[in-house]
C-alpha cells in the first residue's frame, strides 16, 4: 500500500496555509525522524572536518572557471566559443548549487571563513538570497517533503511534466529566484520568507539581496555599453544555459517519493552516478544518508554509505534508471497525485515504521 | 543550587560530549582536548533537537540537525541557524567523576 494513495486533490505546498496547520497538528513539524544505528565513534570519525579536499576542489572549480570562460570569451564570435561556454555553463550555473549547499551547511570546509565565502559566491551564482536560502534548508532539513511546512519541495502534485522540463534550462526557476530578490532589495519579503526567516536575520536578507542586485546591473550595464552579450554569458547567463546537471540531480533527490513521512528512507534516493558528476555535485547523490546525518562532509558521503546501506533501499543503479524510476511515478501521480513509491528494504534493514506514516491515510479516511 | 554527579570523567572521549538527564531535564556534558569539563543545556536553542548527537571541535559543539555551532563553555551562539544562546552551568571534576551544579 503506498503512504497517501487517497489524496486526489491538488495540495496547498505553501507555508502559510491549512496544510501548513494540518502537519503540526499531526505531528509532522519538527517531529523526531528514523536514523540508522552507528556507534559514536564512528560517527564521529565520518563527521570530522578537514580543508584539504574542498580546498583542492574549490581551487581547480575557479581555474576552470577562468581557463573555460576566459577561452569563451577569447574565442567570443567564432563556433569555437561554444564547448567552452558549454562548460562554463555547468561549471558556474550547476556546480554553485553543490558548493552553496555543502558550505551552506558548515560542512565543506573545517574552516569558518572558507565555508562563508565560498557560500556568498555560489549563492550570487545560482540567484538565492544567501540568508533567505540558509534559512529555508535548514527547514528542508526540518521538515523534509512535509507538505506546508518544507519550501525546498521541486515536484509538486499533481506534476506538470512541461514546468519540469523547462527547469533545465533554468525556467522559471531563475525568474522566480530573480523576482525574490528584487522583491528582498525592495526591503519586502513574501509570507513565506517571513514564516522560515527569523526577524533578527531579515535586515541581513535585504542586505545581501541589494549587494546581487547591484552586480547583476553592473552587468547588464556593462552588456548595455558593450553591446554584446557577453558579459551576460560570464554572469548570471549560466543560470540558464548551465543549470541542467543541478536540475537533472536534483529532482532525482526526492521526486516521486514519499510526502508526509518521518523516514528519508521513505522520501529522499540515493544514486550511484559516473565520478565527474560526483564531482560537480559533491556527493549529494548520496542523498538519504545526507539528509539522516548532514553533519557529513561531502567528502565522507561514500564511506558513510558503506556503512549503512544495509539499512537502507538499493540505491538506483545510474542516473538513467533513476530517471526511469522517478517519471514512471510521475506519470503515474498526474492522475493519482497520492502515489508515491515506496523503495523496498533489504532484509537486513530495520523496518519502516508504519505509526509514523498513517498520517494522511487516517487524515483521508 | 547543588552539585549533581555525573559520570565518570572517562565515559566521556576527549572533545566530545554525552547527554545527561535529570529531574526532568536534559543536559549535553562536554569534555575538552586537555580534559576539562563543561556543561550545557541539552537541546539547541533553534529546534529541539539535543546536541549529544553533535560534533564537538576545539571550544564548538555543532548541532547534528542544522550544523548550528555554540561555544559550549560559553554558550554563545556562533553560526545560523542558531541566534539565542545556549545556557552553561558550572561542572568540575570531583576525583575521578564529572559534577555539574544545577537550581
Amino acid at each position: 500500500m503506498n503512504i497517501a494513495a487517497n489524496h486526489t486533490a491538488k495540495r496547498d505546498y505553501s507555508l502559510t496555509g491549512p496544510e501548513s496547520a494540518h502537519a503540526v497538528a499531526a505531528g509532522l513539524a519538527s517531529a523526531d525522524w528514523y536514523h540508522s544505528d552507528l556507534p559514536r565513534k564512528e560517527m564521529k570519525a565520518l563527521m570530522r572536518r578537514s580543508d584539504q579536499q574542498a580546498d583542492r576542489d574549490t581551487v581547480l572549480w575557479f581555474a576552470l572557471l577562468i581557463l573555460t570562460g576566459g577561452a569563451g570569451a577569447f574565442l567570443w564570435g567564432s563556433w569555437a566559443a561554444v564547448p567552452f561556454f558549454l562548460a562554463y555553463g555547468v561549471l558556474y550555473g550547476s556546480v554553485c548549487d553543490s558548493r552553496w549547499h555543502e558550505c551552506g551547511h558548515g560542512t565543506a570546509f573545517k574552516t569558518t571563513w572558507k565555508n562563508d565565502v565560498v557560500y556568498h559566491i555560489a549563492s550570487f551564482m545560482v540567484m538565492r538570497n544567501p540568508i533567505a536560502w540558509r534559512w529555508s534548508h535548514a527547514r528542508h532539513h526540518t521538515d523534509t517533503i512535509i507538505v506546508g511546512r518544507d519550501p525546498e519541495i521541486a515536484v509538486m502534485r499533481p506534476p506538470e511534466m512541461a514546468l519540469l522540463a523547462l527547469k533545465f534550462f533554468g525556467l522559471p526557476s531563475a525568474v522566480y529566484d530573480l523576482r525574490a530578490l528584487l522583491r528582498n532589495a525592495w526591503g519586502r519579503l513574501s509570507d513565506d520568507e517571513g514564516d522560515f526567516i527569523p526577524e533578527a536575520e531579515q535586515g541581513k536578507a535585504v542586505f545581501w539581496a541589494r549587494v546581487h542586485m547591484a552586480i547583476y546591473c553592473g552587468a547588464v550595464l556593462w552588456a548595455v555599453l558593450a553591446w554584446s552579450i557577453l558579459p551576460l554569458m560570464l554572469i548570471g547567463g549560466p543560470r540558464l544555459y548551465g543549470c541542467w546537471h543541478m536540475v537533472m540531480m536534483g529532482l532525482i533527490q526526492h521526486g516521486g517519493l514519499a510526502e508526509d513521512v518521518l523516514d528519508h528512507r521513505l522520501n529522499s534516493r540515493t544514486v550511484y552516478i559516473n565520478p565527474i558528476s560526483r564531482w560537480l555535485y559533491w556527493n549529494m547523490n548520496y542523498h538519504v544518508e545526507h539528509h539522516m546525518f548532514p553533519m557529513v562532509p561531502y567528502h565522507a558521503l561514500p564511506a558513510l554509505h558503506a556503512r549503512i546501506k544495509d539499512d537502507l533501499p538499493a540505491p538506483n543503479r545510474s542516473i538513467a534508471d533513476a530517471y526511469r524510476d522517478m517519471i514512471g511515478a510521475l506519470l503515474r501521480q498526474r492522475k493519482e497525485p497520492g502515489y508515491a513509491i515506496r523503495p523496498v528494504l533489504p532484509s537486513t534493514a530495520r523496518p519502516y515504521r508504519e505509526e509514523l506514516h498513517d498520517v494522511d491515510i487516517a487524515r483521508e479516511s | 543550587m547543588a552539585w549533581i554527579d555525573v559520570c565518570d570523567a572517562e565515559d566521556i572521549e576527549l572533545e566530545d560530549v554525552i547527554r545527561f538527564d535529570h529531574a526532568g531535564r536534559t543536559f549535553a556534558i562536554y569534555r575538552d582536548l586537555e580534559g576539562q569539563v563543561f556543561a550545557t543545556d541539552g537541546l539547541c536553542t533553534h529546534e529541539q533537537v539535543h546536541l549529544a548527537d553533535g560534533l564537538v571541535m576545539d571550544d564548538t559543539i555543532e548541532c547534528p540537525k542544522h550544523n548550528g555551532r555554540f561555544n559550549y563553555q560559553t554558550g554563545e551562539a556562533l553560526r545560523a541557524p542558531v541566534c539565542v544562546n545556549l545556557a552553561t552551568y558550572p561542572a568540575r571534576l570531583n576525583g575521578a567523576r564529572i559534577e555539574i551544579e544545577v537550581s
